[in-house]
């Protein structure tokens, strides 16, 4: 097989645990390299995953048509309610508008759009393009928003000014515009958000569940199957768990800022995390032991319920290896406890937007001879995939076809999956998709298996 | 309710640079390499793998806030290094976004800068000599994802074709159509024994068997050596109703060589493959293969034994124009009536080739509309109540909510499998399509009937 080398440029992106060899120092949270084929989207991409499931908001795309057209009801985040949120809404500019600005056709847009759907809010998305043209898309909404009496937020997610993860910032930023401009009253002591969790396939419901059993009330999930009045009003909430890929830290740390709400990291996949999940929430609350008694009974009935079911998979996956190519590196971390859980190892993890602390605490946790990669591409990919030997790749609806066409399972854990992974019956759904892929017979007619190619 | 028409709402329509990144995966040893932003390059990627469930490695410049103020220049030198370095393509195929185009960078001059360094000395990047670049001009704000096809296509003889003594060999301009359609026209061509040059052609690198290794770039595709010799053809055949010479790969061939150009709808229906296998005939001097004719007898068959489940059902037909001007077409010869023939694309020509090609379009009470998008289709269906709804899978939110038996066709069709194996063109696509039709129409009738008859 032709070696395949690592790009000049991006040797320092990439790392291999052996013995206990100097100090991991990934180059990180730095742009793409030019040419190289980065499997990273936009900041507009951050914006837009964070914002997608606000179910009873418009959201505009201000620029040309490929932006919107790409984003059109691709995730997997489903609504108990309204669903103005699978629409794809743009301005669609044309070179005139290009030429003389395109606030006036932005302003146009939304007077009609709002008076044929009638939403609670609006996210307005300015893309590359209005960043260089320079339309002040503030005054736009500002005006809107007065003359039709509903929010209408700007949301700064010029693609090129950063990668998803300043998306995520923006995102927050026009998020904080919403919260506490509603009525808190009736809000509990014992009440949290949830934050970061987009209800891919009905998660945000899994979730709430569980804490509305321990006896916590959900003022808002953001922003899975996400209601413009519950943000409005999530202030009034006493604590914000926030899930996962930390793509709402920032919108927590705000909070706490002005509000004085105090926030917790989770995590909702896997059986150690999912739990931890509940019981850090408990804790939280420690003045009423009622709330710990819950989470333990919760617990402990899940677990007994689904770890029987585990075992038949962990016959069949044990040994089997498995390479994680996700966005947030957070995410990372539960995979792999997930996968141990059933006897499997991981021999590369990897994430688009990973930061020191996320490549430090992957390496703790990995054993020897993991690869460890920042801001991957297809070719680095696919050769560690086949140099380690990998049966499973975890990755996104872009990894996909790698995989298959190397003749490896995959399961996909992104923004696009339909199967609920979260929760502990997520767990039971991601493990049953994994062995689903990894035992499949198809694998023997692949190259790698000796299969032609 | 005031309808909002100024926004794209649900658009029937993709971005320019998509097409040229699809149409340059159909030239042999090529990488396709967006000029702007990441986010461009990754969904389009991301778009195109859903459709095809193949890699689609698209490189891109990586525009970051520098890079749109102050141009683009360095980081297209260094990118292009970059992806030779890794990819060892023999040919880039460099489209431009609406980024880079806004910003104004003169890519043309760029490249002559870059290709100067090595002349200078500087060291090539793998050693080997530089890849051909092929530059497309392909800003979304001027047209659709057709229109970027059509202009990589055109960008790739302006740059390869060259002048020579005529040979017998015949240029093929297929349009966007599927793998399948490719392989199809292949083996037709091979039937009636001309030289051909199929451009693009994706049917292996985006329908291609399992890798031991990862295929930087997959195999396949209209190698370089081939197209070359584009310009000393003794004719092309295009695939387009609206297409106008200005933008045409064979329009621009014709001007500068002197190679005829042959225009002619999408072979679909036994009329216009009819049309095509005539010029085949005529071109080759040879007559249709037995086997066309065959097809074509089990086709006129076909159409007998179903003619009656369909016989006036009403259809509302989208897509690219080329498309919805050949099946409309098609609709029609087989007794339904295209009540709708709607496109996002916008040429001016939709309505004028319809017309050509079903003289009672008015009479019939056809509708015809260029530049909609989902809404706009949604709302004449409302009024319409077709049978039917044709064309790609962003047709589905509409066919569930209303009830109406799809049918799917052309790009993208991401939510069904198997987009890339289906077969439009000849009279065996036709074949494929009919049967599809009826079937539609009869599990219709099924499951609409109380008792659901087995037998017919
Ligand atoms: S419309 Fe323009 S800016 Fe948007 S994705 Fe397409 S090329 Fe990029
Ligand atoms: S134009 Fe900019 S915002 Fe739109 S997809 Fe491309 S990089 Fe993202």
């Amino acid at each position: 097989m032709e070696k395949i080398g690592i790009l000049e440029g991006r040797e320092k992106q990439v790392y291999e645990k052996k013995g206990d060899s100097a100090a991991i120092d990934i180059k990180c949270e730095t742009t793409s390299l030019s040419g190289s084929v980065s499997q990273r989207a936009c900041v507009f991409c951050g914006s837009r995953v964070v914002l997608y499931p606000v179910a009873d908001a418009l959201h505009v795309v201000h620029g040309p048509i490929g932006c919107a057209a790409y984003t059109w009801d691709i995730r997997g985040a489903v609504s108990s309610g309204p669903e103005l949120h699978r629409l794809s809404f743009s301005t669609d500019l044309k070179e005139m508008d290009v030429i003389y600005g395109g606030e006036k056709k932005l302003h146009q847009s939304l007077t009609e759009l709002i008076a044929q759907y009638q939403p609670k809010a609006a996210f307005i998305y300015s893309t590359c393009i209005i960043g260089l043209i320079g339309d002040d898309i503030d005054a736009v909404c500002k005006k809107v928003s007065q003359e039709t009496g509903i929010p209408v937020l700007p949301v700064h997610s010029e693609g090129f000014k950063g990668t998803k993860k300043d998306g995520y910032k923006a995102a927050c930023d026009s998020l904080m515009k919403l919260v506490g401009t509603g009525s808190t009253e009736g809000i509990g002591k014992y009440s949290i958000n949830i934050l970061g969790e987009f209800n891919l396939a009905g998660e945000a419901w899994i979730i709430k569940k569980y804490y509305e059993e321990m006896g916590i009330e959900v003022v808002a999930t953001m922003t899975g199957d996400g209601r413009v009045d519950d943000i409005r009003r999530s202030h009034g909430a006493s604590l914000n768990i926030v899930q996962c890929s930390g793509s709402m830290v920032k919108l927590a740390k705000m909070m706490e800022e002005k509000y004085g709400i105090p926030y917790l990291r989770v995590s909702y996949f896997g059986i150690e995390d999912m739990s931890m999940a509940l019981y850090d929430v408990a804790k939280h609350f420690s003045d009423n032991p009622a709330i710990l008694d819950a989470a333990k009974k919760l617990v402990n009935r899940e677990v007994s319920e689904l770890y029987p079911r585990l075992q038949h998979f962990r016959q069949a996956l044990e040994g089997k290896k498995a390479a994680i190519y996700v966005g947030g590196a957070f995410k990372a971390f539960s995979l792999i406890k997930a996968l141990n859980s059933v006897g499997m190892s991981v021999v590369l993890a990897g994430s688009q937007t990973g930061n020191k602390d996320d490549y430090e605490g992957l390496k703790e946790m990995c054993e020897e001879g993991t690869v460890i990669v920042d801001d991957s591409n297809p070719v680095e990919l696919s050769k560690f995939v086949l140099e380690k030997e990998a049966d499973l790749l975890i990755g996104g609806v872009k990894e996909r076809p790698i995989a298959y066409k190397l003749g490896i399972g995959f399961c996909d854990h992104n923004h696009e999956r339909k199967i609920p992974l979260a929760g502990f019956v997520g767990m039971y759904n991601f493990i049953l998709e994994v062995y689903n892929s990894v035992m499949s017979p198809v694998w023997q007619f692949a190259p790698r298996k000796g299969g032609l190619s | 309710m005031k309808t909002a028409k100024t926004a794209t709402q649900n658009a029937c329509k993709l971005c320019n640079p998509l097409g040229a990144c699809l149409a340059f995966r159909g030239i042999e040893k090529c990488v396709p390499f967006l000029h702007g932003s990441q986010g461009c390059a990754t969904y389009i990627r991301r778009y195109l793998i859903s459709h095809f469930k193949e890699p689609i490695d698209i490189a891109s410049s990586n525009f970051n806030e520098d890079t749109a103020v102050f141009g683009g220049s360095h980081n297209l030198k260094l990118g292009l290094k970059n992806v030779t370095q890794q990819y060892r393509p023999e040919v880039i195929g460099l489209a431009t976004t609406c980024l880079s185009e806004t910003i104004g960078d003169d890519v043309d001059m760029i490249l002559k800068e870059y290709v100067n360094l090595f002349e200078n000395g500087e060291p090539l990047p793998n050693g080997e000599p530089l890849p051909v670049m092929i530059h497309a001009s392909t800003p979304s704000y001027q047209g659709s994802h057709i229109d970027g096809f059509h202009a990589a296509m055109k960008a790739t003889v302006a740059k390869l074709a060259e002048e020579g003594p005529k040979k017998n060999l015949l240029n093929i301009f297929p349009n966007m159509v599927s793998p399948a359609d490719l392989r199809h026209m292949k083996e037709i061509l091979k039937d009636f024994n001309i030289p051909f040059v199929l451009l693009p052609d994706y049917s292996e690198t985006l329908d291609g068997g399992p890798w031991a290794e990862y295929h930087r770039i997959p195999k396949g595709g209209t190698p370089v050596s081939t197209i070359k010799e584009t310009g000393m053809a003794s004719g092309s055949i295009e695939f387009s109703s609206v297409l106008n010479t200005e933008k045409s790969p064979a329009g621009y061939l014709e001007k500068t060589f002197a190679v005829p150009r042959y225009q002619m709808p999408m072979p679909i229906g036994i009329k216009q493959s009819d049309a095509f296998f005539g010029l085949l005939e005529k071109l080759s001097e040879k007559p249709l293969p037995e086997k066309y004719e065959d097809e074509r007898r089990r086709l006129v068959d076909a159409y007998a034994d179903g003619h009656k489940y369909i016989f006036e059902k009403k259809a509302i037909v989208y897509g690219e124009e080329d498309l919805v001007v050949a099946m409309a077409a098609f609709l029609r010869e087989i007794g339904i009536v295209p009540v709708l023939c709607a496109s996002g694309g916008k040429s001016g020509l939709l309505k004028k080739r319809l017309q050509e090609l079903i003289p009672d379009l008015d009479e019939a009470g056809i509708k015809v509309r260029d530049g909609v998008d989902f809404v706009d289709i949604e709302d004449e269906a409302k009024v319409l109540k077709p049978d039917l709804l044709i064309g790609n899978s962003k047709g589905y939110t509409m066919s569930r909510k209303h009830n109406i038996p799809f049918i799917r066709i052309g790009f993208p069709i991401h939510d069904r499998f198997g987009g890339q194996r289906q077969l439009h063109l000849g009279y065996r696509g036709t074949q494929e399509l009919f049967d599809r039709i009826v079937n539609t129409v009869i599990a219709e009738k099924q499951s609409s009937s109380p008792i659901g008859y087995t037998y017919m």
